[in-house]
């Protein structure tokens, strides 16, 4: 199997990576590559089977709905790219 | 003392013939004379660790001391660690001090280890030689030509050049076990859910498992008491009685049942590797075990089924990693999602965003129910192969990889030969059993080669007793680079 070189780039897009057009055509050859590793499974009949999630088939475990974490903002926006007034600050999106 | 088990380093410390600051200064040293050539360790700080090694001094000066205290102990660059820079591997982290510690690092605080650096890794645990890591290459020090294995490269590297009497790991597909086996040396992935995997930097949740790397079974196990544990913050974490796993160790194999599933012993490996798993399987033998012959037929599908479900639990898993809250964000951008998009084509390396770019395509409208379900499907396959092979056998046996580690830069160009080097590690991880490998001699070039031990679920004990035996007649494990036996 063989991706196009636009849908290389559709799913750099949904995964918000900005790719080049030479990074693009590299990415294309070798997501072809992987995608024909791949291919190898897709044949095998496993209409029924159920899929696995957690190999323990666990169920989610359920808490009490109170709150559980203290409040470190400070600590944690210490470590961020850009705060003000204890906010993060990321370019304008509403003009 | 080097070559000293974490059992005589903490009777050595009990006893006060040496002191934590002074054993661990003893370390500190070595890593300062050995990492510039090895690069093994993305951080040390002296000044913590020995800060550490004081306050472990106090402990057993008033006589509270536990197994581990006072003994240092390197921790993968995955396990967030407070106040330590903890990267990942990745320049997307190069600037992240952690504000919290992982489960795992709040254990061997309690235990009163000493951690005694982070060390190097692939990228986000992405790879199997070490080569992804933003903070470059890990050497092998049995052949500093040759690559350590990954993703747990630098912990491997760091045990087996005795510059930490033992570290931490964690295994996705084989990031203990691979490594583990190229550097000759012992390691153990846990069954999944056993050790939390709260802080500790998620790469592919239904996998991802922590786990010890050390010389020994004996130390892995002593690892294994402080690491394994129900904890509440990790949603996949299994409530069970605490184990002792020493409580095994001494145990006779008289009778033992190895399972050799014909699909592991098959012309791809090579001929070196083949010896010397042979020549452990005779062993196990004169120990008294049996050998009989188990089927895995799935085996084939373990790869591809791995490279749909860890690609897309990672692609979602790190788009957390946009530049706002922490971690890197690009210098220059125009808006908010130009800086997205340039953060992470910057701060991610080629390998992660490979395995992003698959991981969002089969996640993607229309391909979910081809690729993901079809592959959870498959895994319940591969899970049911062991279980039948469990019916024949208490235990398999296989080669950890089917070469001795490959040289730097021999697969780096092709992604898919790098991903079949770790065909036979990647089944046991979708299957959510425990793995390990132990060191069982040396192929090709004087490179180490692994033996690898597949366990029921929860026989931990039990594996960790099959490799202490073999341990006890041989001395591979006491082997170290450059000869030196100390």
């Amino acid at each position: 199997m063989s991706l196009s070189l636009d849908e290389v780039k559709r799913i750099a897009n949904l995964a918000r990576i900005e790719v080049s057009e030479a990074e693009a055509g590299v990415a294309q050859a070798q997501l072809s590559g992987i995608f024909n590793l791949i291919q190898e499974m897709r044949a095998v009949d496993t209409s029924t089977i159920n899929p696995v999630s957690h190999t323990q088939d666990l169920m989610q475990r359920l808490r009490p709905d109170i709150v559980t974490e203290v409040d470190q903002r400070e600590l944690f926006q210490s470590i961020a790219p850009q705060v003000e007034a204890g906010l993060y600050l990321v370019p304008k999106v509403i003009e | 003392m080097l070559n000293s088990s974490l059992k005589q380093f903490s009777t050595l410390l009990v006893a006060k013939k040496i002191s934590s600051a002074e054993l661990t200064g003893e370390f500190l040293k070595r890593s300062r004379a050995l990492n510039p050539g090895y690069n093994a360790f993305i951080t040390i700080n002296e000044e913590t660790s020995l800060a550490q090694a004081r306050a472990a001094d106090r402990i057993m000066a008033s006589g509270r001391a536990q197994p581990l205290t006072g003994i240092p102990i390197a921790q993968k660059d995955i396990f967030c660690t407070k106040g330590w820079l903890t990267t990942c591997g990745s320049k997307m982290l190069s600037n992240f001090i952690s504000p919290y510690d992982a489960a795992v690092v709040e254990r061997f605080n309690a235990a009163g280890a000493v951690n005694i650096g982070k060390t190097n890794m692939d990228e986000f645990a992405m790879g199997s030689s070490n080569e992804t890591s933003y903070y470059g290459p890990v050497r092998n020090p049995w052949d500093i030509t040759a690559v350590p294995g990954g993703s747990s490269g630098g912990s491997a590297c760091a045990v087996a050049a005795r510059m930490a009497p033992a570290a931490t790991g964690t295994d996705t597909g084989g990031s203990i076990r691979q490594p583990a086996a190229l550097c000759g040396i012992s390691g153990i992935k846990p069954t999944y859910g056993l050790v939390s995997r709260y802080g500790m930097v998620a790469f592919a949740s239904s996998l991802d498992q922590g786990g010890p790397m050390a010389k020994s079974a004996e130390d892995l196990a002593l690892m294994l008491n402080v690491m394994a544990g129900f904890d509440t913050r990790d949603s996949t974490s299994l409530q069970r009685e605490v184990e002792d796993y020493m409580r095994d160790l001494e145990k006779p194999l008289e009778g033992l049942r190895i399972g050799l599933p014909k699909e592991y012993f098959v012309k791809e490996i090579s001929d070196d590797v083949a010896r010397a798993v042979e020549a452990a399987l005779a062993e196990y033998r004169r120990l008294g075990a049996k050998t009989v012959e188990v089927s895995l037929p799935n085996t084939k599908l373990s790869v591809p089924v791995y490279y749909v479900l860890a690609p897309a639990e990672a692609s979602s898993n790190l788009s957390r990693f946009d530049g706002v809250r922490y971690g890197y964000r690009a210098p220059e951008y125009v808006d908010l999602d130009d800086m997205y998009r340039k953060s992470r084509a910057q701060g991610f390396g080629a390998e992660v965003k490979r395995r992003i770019l698959i991981g969002t395509y089969v996640l993607s409208h229309g391909y979910y129910d081809a690729y993901y379900i079809q592959a959870q499907k498959l895994r319940r396959l591969i899970a049911l192969d062991f279980a039948e092979a469990f019916k024949q056998c208490d235990i398999i046996m296989g080669p950890t990889s089917p070469t001795v580690a490959f040289d730097l830069g021999e697969k780096s160009s092709d992604p898919v030969q790098m991903y079949l080097s770790d065909a036979y590690t990647i089944a046991v991880n979708l299957a959510g059993l425990p793995g390990m490998s132990i060191p069982v001699g040396f192929g090709n070039k004087n490179r180490p080669v692994g033996l690898h031990i597949i366990g029921n679920y929860f026989t931990e004990a039990q594996m960790l007793n099959v490799a202490h035996q073999y341990q006890r007649v041989t001395d591979w494990h006491f082997q170290m680079p450059g000869g030196s036996r100390d």
